[in-house]
């Protein structure tokens, strides 16, 4: 057989057999993380995590009603104020700004914001607004995860709009259908499994940060909806429970931490679910 | 320039190389019919007749494969022209064909008849006319040269003009000796015969024109009670 | 057909090679891609009901030109025409023209179908609703108009609720068709429209725009020169940005004048 031949196939065998291990090992570690929250957690989930408040230090009852509550919450305002606000940014880089020099600036800085360490977005609401507020409040926290949301979904939005055919704008614009509209009716129509599934990808994202909110949101040890005050959340309750001596509060942090690993892989099961409908169709 | 597309100049040589086979045969067959006439030449009769079969089948194969690229590859403006143009000539060439073939089986026929020399010098004349407009415009054709094509469209006139004269020359004859009514009635469909070798020889002249300006000749052919006659 | 011959006009001349009435004039186009200039005066009449053809191999300019007539290529910052394009009279280069009212009446089919992500009824009722408040059920009949008149009704009827992108290739671009004609356009414009299309459903477009120059005035782009003889009654052959020759289609595919129709069209371009 043709030497270059025989040596091109012998490449490949071993490339093939590195890519082989890299993601062996990769999936290896997420089978163990997933294997040990699963022995550690599972012992820990009853029904009284759900209903029953965190208890005090010592205790050997309570739950995370309130901190399962507070991410809810957290999480909703979140996405509430940074998804539209992503949104319309993302739409106006893909449709009004794509040719724009401004927005090849405002590109770049939406990357970095994208890759920026949560910590300091925390420190930034910190002193943007619980500095001059007075105190932590779950309002900081939620503008915390809002402000980490934005770059995901303008990010997405933008890049799904920018796959919708041009020919398809161009086609709406020959009927005589004015810009707005074309986006609204047509555009938006065409890239919506792509948006939404960048909504949900950007839920799953800040469902599980912690470094924002303990600078903002801090934690609270009652149940409270009032977002003017500190509020109870899981990661960071997560954090401080596991860091303790007590033995029942690292079961709750496990049991926490499973909580939010299965809302998450939810959440990605969803996207991908919605996102496929795209490809489908 | 060349077709992007080499088979398509490949298809339309072969279809310029048969028509070129049908002139040369068509142009023997006329000469070799009326040495046949003059010197009363049967074998050389016979062999001209025997022509006509290749000049029908090349005839048929032009037709097809003129058909044949039309359906492969949809020609356009002057590709249309040769293609159509081809046809027609190769129609014409087989026409010519066969009047010439007509012409021999008459000196087959005459060779028994009672003969007279003189009369048959007015067609040996027409013949040289005839022969010489199909040699032109065969040439005009191969270089697609309107102009040339023009003069033997307009010369056709002189053959018209010959025709006239060729008959009255016979019907005298007749009128002198009866005895030479036979031959020359023979002799009269002969002369009508070259004449229609010139009106095939303008035919094709046209197909020149329309092959090459893709118009078609502008006036109506001078006849000759619109012309002045020959000197 | 006699002697005398169409000369090609000379350059800058209007070129008014055709018969009736024009209901698209174009003097003096010139049209630039940023610093590139992409046509070069341009002068051609589009007669009114009847199929003209532009004719040129790939960046002649003929989508460019055919892109001047509805403005399309105003979405494109750094794109712009200069001269004059008058449609019955009114010159719709001129910046007081309100586009997408200029767009309803020259209406434009593309080279790939573009159906809207909706349902097939709606794709045709979108249109219509930009410019008309109509009740369900006169809505209900334009549809079955513009589909019948794009020759879709009888394949569709039973699923107007289906997606329009569940349509055949060859169905989505005469609902494309149906769609630019259920506003009521005055010109329309196809730019290649067969080019992704097999042979029947390309038939099928053929036949449709046929029927359609009884009502309005047609520009086709195409790069099948077949296919401009078959369907158009003037052709425009360009080259480098400029209208090289035009005239009635059964002479330009006969005998047209100038060699570098000739060449082109004969399939002998270098």
């Amino acid at each position: 057989m043709n030497p270059i031949y025989v040596s091109r196939r012998r490449t490949d065998a071993i490339i093939r057999l590195l890519c082989l291990a890299a993601a062996g090992i990769g999936l290896l570690w997420l089978a163990l993380i997933l294997f040990s929250l699963l022995w550690n957690g599972l012992g820990g989930l009853n029904l009284a995590v759900f209903t029953e408040m965190t208890p005090p230090p010592g205790s050997t009852t309570g739950g995370l009603a309130n901190a399962i509550a507070g991410s809810l919450i957290l999480t909703t305002i979140g996405v509430a104020i940074g998804a539209p606000l992503g949104l319309l940014a993302g739409t106006w880089l893909a449709e009004y700004g794509r040719h724009d020099r401004l927005a090849t600036v405002i590109r770049f800085i939406n990357d970095i914001l994208l890759s920026a360490p949560s910590i300091i977005i925390g420190l930034f609401i910190y002193g943007l607004i619980v500095v001059p507020m007075g105190g932590f409040s779950g309002l900081a926290g939620a503008l915390a995860l809002a402000v980490i949301v934005i770059p995901v979904v303008v990010r997405t939005t933008e890049n799904m709009l920018t796959l919708v055919p041009n020919t398809l704008r161009e086609a709406s614009s020959a009927l005589g259908m004015p810009r707005s509209l074309v986006i609204r009716r047509i555009a938006y129509r065409a890239a919506r499994a792509g948006i939404i599934t960048g909504v949900l990808l950007a839920t799953a994202r800040v469902a599980g940060e912690t470094a924002p909110l303990l600078f903002t949101a801090l934690s609270n040890q009652f149940w409270s909806l009032d977002i003017t005050t500190t509020m109870a959340n899981l990661p960071v309750t997560i954090n401080n429970f596991v860091q303790s001596p007590y033995a029942y509060w690292k079961q709750l942090a496990w049991a926490g931490a499973l909580i939010i690993t299965f809302a998450v892989l939810a959440l990605n099961i969803a996207a991908r679910v919605i996102g496929g409908e795209r490809t489908t169709r | 320039m060349e077709h992007t597309v080499k088979s398509f100049d490949k298809d339309l040589e072969a279809l310029g190389r048969r028509i070129a086979e049908m002139g040369g045969i068509a142009e023997k067959m006329i000469s070799d019919a009326t040495d046949a006439l003059a010197g009363l030449d049967i074998d050389l009769a016979r062999a001209t007749i025997a022509l006509d079969p290749r000049l029908d089948a090349l005839q048929r194969e032009v037709e097809e494969n003129a058909i044949l690229t039309i359906a492969r590859r949809q020609p356009l403006a002057v590709d249309l022209r040769e293609i159509v143009g081809a046809i027609r000539v190769a129609g014409d060439l087989e026409r010519v064909g066969d009047l010439a073939k007509n012409i021999a089986k008459r000196a087959i026929k005459i060779g028994a008849e009672h003969h007279l020399e003189r009369a048959t010098i007015g067609l040996r004349h027409m013949q040289e006319i005839a022969s010489l407009q199909m040699k032109d415009v065969l040439d005009a054709y191969a270089a697609r040269d309107v102009e040339r094509a023009q003069a033997v469209w307009k010369r056709d006139v002189d053959l018209d003009l010959l025709d006239d004269s060729v008959f009255r020359d016979l019907l005298t004859f007749m009128m002198e000796d009866p005895r030479n009514i036979s031959f020359c009635t023979h002799l009269l469909f002969c002369s009508k015969n070259f004449e229609r070798i010139g009106d095939h020889a303008t035919n094709i002249a046209e197909t020149v024109f329309y092959i090459v300006t893709g118009a078609t000749m502008p006036t109506e052919r001078p006849r000759p009670s619109s012309t002045p006659p020959a000197a | 057909m006699n002697m005398e011959m169409q000369t090609a006009a000379a350059p800058g001349a209007p070129n008014t090679a055709i018969q009736g009435r024009a209901k698209v004039v174009v003097r003096k186009l010139d049209f630039f891609y940023g610093e590139s200039k992409a046509l070069k005066n341009i002068n051609i009449d589009l007669a009114e009901r009847s199929v003209t053809a532009f004719i040129g191999p790939s960046g002649c300019g003929k989508s460019t030109l055919l892109r001047v007539l509805n403005r399309m290529y105003d979405l494109y910052p750094g794109q712009r025409a200069v001269g004059e394009v008058l449609l019955d009279g009114e010159n719709i280069l001129s910046p007081k023209v309100d586009v997408n009212l200029l767009r309803a009446r020259v209406g434009m089919v593309f080279q790939k179908p573009t159906p809207f992500p909706m349902s097939i009824y709606d794709n045709i009722a979108f249109g219509i609703r930009l410019y008309e408040n109509l009740p369900k059920s006169e809505m209900d009949g334009r549809v079955e108009t513009a589909l019948k008149g794009a020759a879709l009704w009888g394949e569709v009827k039973d699923k107007l609720d289906a997606s329009g992108l569940s349509l055949s290739g060859g169905q989505q671009q005469r609902l494309c068709i149906a769609r630019s004609v259920a506003i009521k356009p005055e010109v329309i414009l196809f730019d290649e429209p067969c080019s992704a299309l097999d042979p029947i459903s390309t038939a099928k477009i053929e036949e449709l725009i046929d029927e359609l120059k009884e009502k309005y005035t047609i520009a086709i782009v195409t790069h099948n020169m077949q296919q401009a003889g078959r369907v158009s009654d003037y052709t425009a052959f360009m080259y480098l940005g400029e209208l090289i020759e035009f005239g009635e289609t059964t002479r330009m595919f006969t005998s047209p004048v100038e060699q570098r129709t000739q060449d082109y069209i004969t399939g002998r371009f270098g």
